[in-house]
Order: C-alpha cells, then structure tokens, then sequence
C-alpha cells in the first residue's frame, strides 16, 4: 500500500511537475518575447542612455543626433562604427551577457554603458 | 626711412590678416602686441627683420549646416585676405579640422585651395581628419609628408623652433586631448639640444592647457610637454578646435586659440554642448575672424593679432 501510494503521489507529483514545467514554459514564451530593440540617441554630445541593460540577443541602434559627427567605439573593440554624421545610425547585436563601455573616438568624454543580462 | 613708421605700418597691414590670427617676429624674440598698443609702443631694438606666419584653423571643408551652409566659401575668403595682405606671411600654419568627415574629396578642395597662396603650408590633424577607414592616414598621405608618428615634427625659421604636436589620436575613453609617450619621448629628444633663449612655437589642435574639461577641451598629458618647454625662454602655443580665441599666459609661457574659418562654438559651459553655434547670417563672419589678442609678458613679446572675415 504504502508502496502503491507512494507510487500514485510519484506520479501525480510528476503530473503536477510536468504541468508546472508546462505553465513555466508557457509563461517564459509569453514573458520573453525576442529582445525588442533598442535605440540610443546622441544628442548635445551625450549618448541618451549612459547606461542601457538589455537581454541576450538584443540590437542597440545608435543614431547622431547632433550636427556634428560622432562614433560609437566599444572599450575592447568589439564593436566599433564608421563616422556618423547627422541622422546616420549603427546597431550591434549583443549575443552573450556581459557589460560593454564605449565611448565616441573623436570626443572621448563621451561615454555610455551596454549591460547585456539574461 | 623711420623704422618707427615701418613697424607701424607693417602692424597696420597685420591688423587687415582677417584670417585666424597673424603672428609678428622681431629680431628672434616674438613680439606680442595687440595693434592699438602695438602702435603706441616703442619700436623693439632689433637688427634682423621682422617675419610673420599666418595661422588658419578649423576649415572643415564638407560642412554645411547652420550657421554655415558652405565652408568652403568661408575658407576661399579667409584664404583671399591672406593674399590680399601687403607684407605677405614667410608660411601658413593650418592648426587642424581641415575637413569635417577625412573624405578625399574635402582634403583636396583645402589642399588646392591652399595652393593658390603660393605659401609652404604646415599642418597637423583635428579629430575631424582621423575619420578614414584608417585612423588619420588619408590625411597623413597628403599634408603630413615626413612626419613621425601620428603626424608630428619640428622645424626652424629664421631663428625660431617650431614644433607640430598631434594631440587627436588613439584617444582613451573618458579622456580629452591625448600626445602619447611616444610623442613626448620624441619632443624630450627634438628640445634637448636646443638653447633655453630660442624662442620656441608649438601649434597642436586640442588645447595644451584645460579650457573646459566638461566638453574635453584640453590635454591629458599636455603637463608633460609644458614640463619640457619651462626652461625657455619664449614660449608660443597655439591651438585650435574650440573655434574662438581664448589665451592665457603662465610664466614664459603664452596660450592662444584661434577662430575657425567655418563655424563659432560657444563660450565653455554657455550652452548644453560644443555644437556649432547657430548665429545669424549677418553675424557670422564677425565670428570667424575679429581679434584682440594682446598680451604683453617682460621683454618677450608676442603679437598675436586676430581679426575677423569681416571686410
Ligand atoms: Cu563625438
Ligand atoms: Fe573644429
Ligand atoms: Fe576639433
């Protein structure tokens, strides 16, 4: 008996697991839509969002703003754009977590932030 | 023939430069007079002839936004008022941001531009001209022919040194104006056999000394240099990029910026950024040339006279 009990709590607890790990991943198809891109302006010589935290996956646009060209230059290289003119843009795509420092390579006080984070 | 009324009218011709700044040699010392002063002051004791340079700054050729829909056009005029001078300069500097965005197209209309002064031209880059898929090299290849580095080097006339500083390249993250230990190494090495009583002019884009940190006007490193220069005893720097005249002198030591010949930029910290300001039209060329820079130090004189597109 105690056997079968067990056996039949077992198996509604897997039954119950298996709908919870259902609802689970239900909800984390609702909650985690693709990562909505993201877009930093530069204005007045500022990026926007000095700091902007975004999901695996996601793309960050930058558009200049400002009548001046600026660049957006990732601290360790691993992004870096072509000059910007007024109203040119550049996206990079953040596949792995971590944080990315950047800055405009011709006005360097200029500085911003990416944290990539599931 | 009254050498008082030479110097007056070579000073008077100085007054009509109406480019960035014109720059008058006496007998080696350099002689610093703003023109109504310059006028009323006693001739400087000197046997060899005066000499002047012209220094243009900030053409950014390719620009054409408010409130100047076409550099080039400012530019032919500053350059027409550096033909049109009487006592015609020995050389022109060009103290960088020839271009706005390091395209060819920009450096060759400056570069042709340019010729028709007739004039030895010495340049070194503004930030604008790093902008090539190379970092600076389309500008090197064209009007830094013989430079070391990033494009400095050094050169004599008639008894004074000059010395091209680059201060806009490898630019760290969070910092301003940048030389780089391997361009101070070789400023030690150029300035160590030379006597403490040449007078020395040093032209760099970026200030050598801090305008404005907020807005990175100034050098991270330009102590280390200025460290080098102290023992002599004449001293003139000259920058661009802040696109107004700013000076200050400290000890043997004068600073000054010049205009540009494209746009104006604020006064540090009158606006929310160091973008162009946007004057109107009937007012900018009274803010790419006039000039009042006057400073007088003991027996070392430097007459740094700015004056404006203005006609
Ligand atoms: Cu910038
Ligand atoms: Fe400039
Ligand atoms: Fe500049």
């Amino acid at each position: 008996m105690t056997r079968a009990f067990g056996m039949v709590t077992f198996q509604a607890f897997s039954l119950l697991a298996a709908a919870f790990a259902m609802t689970i991943v239900a909800d984390d198809v609702k909650a985690a839509p693709p990562p909505q891109a993201q877009l930093v302006h530069i204005g007045n010589f500022t990026f926007n969002q000095a700091t902007l935290t975004v999901r695996p996956g996601t793309t960050v646009t930058w558009v200049n703003d400002d009548d001046i060209p600026h660049t957006v230059v990732a601290q360790g290289l691993a992004f870096k754009s072509k000059v910007l003119d007024t109203g040119d843009r550049f996206s990079f795509t953040f596949a792995k977590a971590g944080q990315f420092g950047y800055f405009c390579s011709l006005h360097p006080h200029m500085t911003g932030t990416i944290v990539v984070k599931a | 023939m009254n050498p008082e009324n030479d110097r007056r009218d070579f000073l008077k011709c100085m007054a009509w430069a109406g480019t960035g700044a014109l720059f008058a040699f006496n007998g080696g010392i350099t002689s610093s007079l703003g023109l109504d002063s310059a006028i009323a002051a006693p001739l400087l004791r000197s046997a060899s002839k005066p000499f002047t340079f012209v220094q243009l700054s900030d053409s950014h050729i390719g620009f054409n936004k408010p409130p100047n829909a076409d550099a080039r056009a400012t530019f032919r005029e500053a350059i027409a008022k550096v033909k049109a001078l009487p006592n015609q300069p020995d050389f022109v500097i060009h103290t960088g941001d020839v271009s706005q965005l390091s395209r060819d197209e920009e450096f060759d209309d400056a570069d042709q531009m340019l010729k028709e002064l007739g004039l030895p031209v010495f340049f070194v880059p503004g930030e604008h001209d790093m902008l090539d898929p190379d970092g600076g090299k389309a500008f090197l290849k064209r009007f830094g022919k013989g430079s070391m580095g990033a494009g400095w080097y050094s050169f004599d006339h008639r008894g004074v040194h000059f010395i091209a500083l680059v201060n806009v390249a490898d630019l760290k993250p969070g910092g301003m104006g940048n030389l780089g230990a391997e361009q101070l190494k070789w400023l030690k090495a150029d300035l160590a056999a030379r006597h403490s009583s040449t007078p020395i002019v040093v032209f760099a884009h970026i200030p050598l000394w801090t305008v404005y940190e907020a807005w990175g006007w100034g050098t991270d490193d330009a102590a280390e240099a200025l460290k080098l220069l102290a023992r002599f005893g004449s001293v003139t720097i000259l920058n661009g990029h802040i696109h107004q005249i700013t000076q200050k002198v400290e000890g043997h030591i004068a600073f000054h910026t010049a205009r540009s010949t494209a746009f104006p930029q604020p006064a540090p910290g009158t606006a929310p950024s160091p973008g162009p300001l946007k004057v109107p039209p009937e007012q900018l060329h009274s803010m790419l040339g006039i000039t009042d820079a006057v400073f007088v130090r003991g027996h070392d004189r430097v007459a740094l006279i700015d004056s404006t597109l203005t006609a």
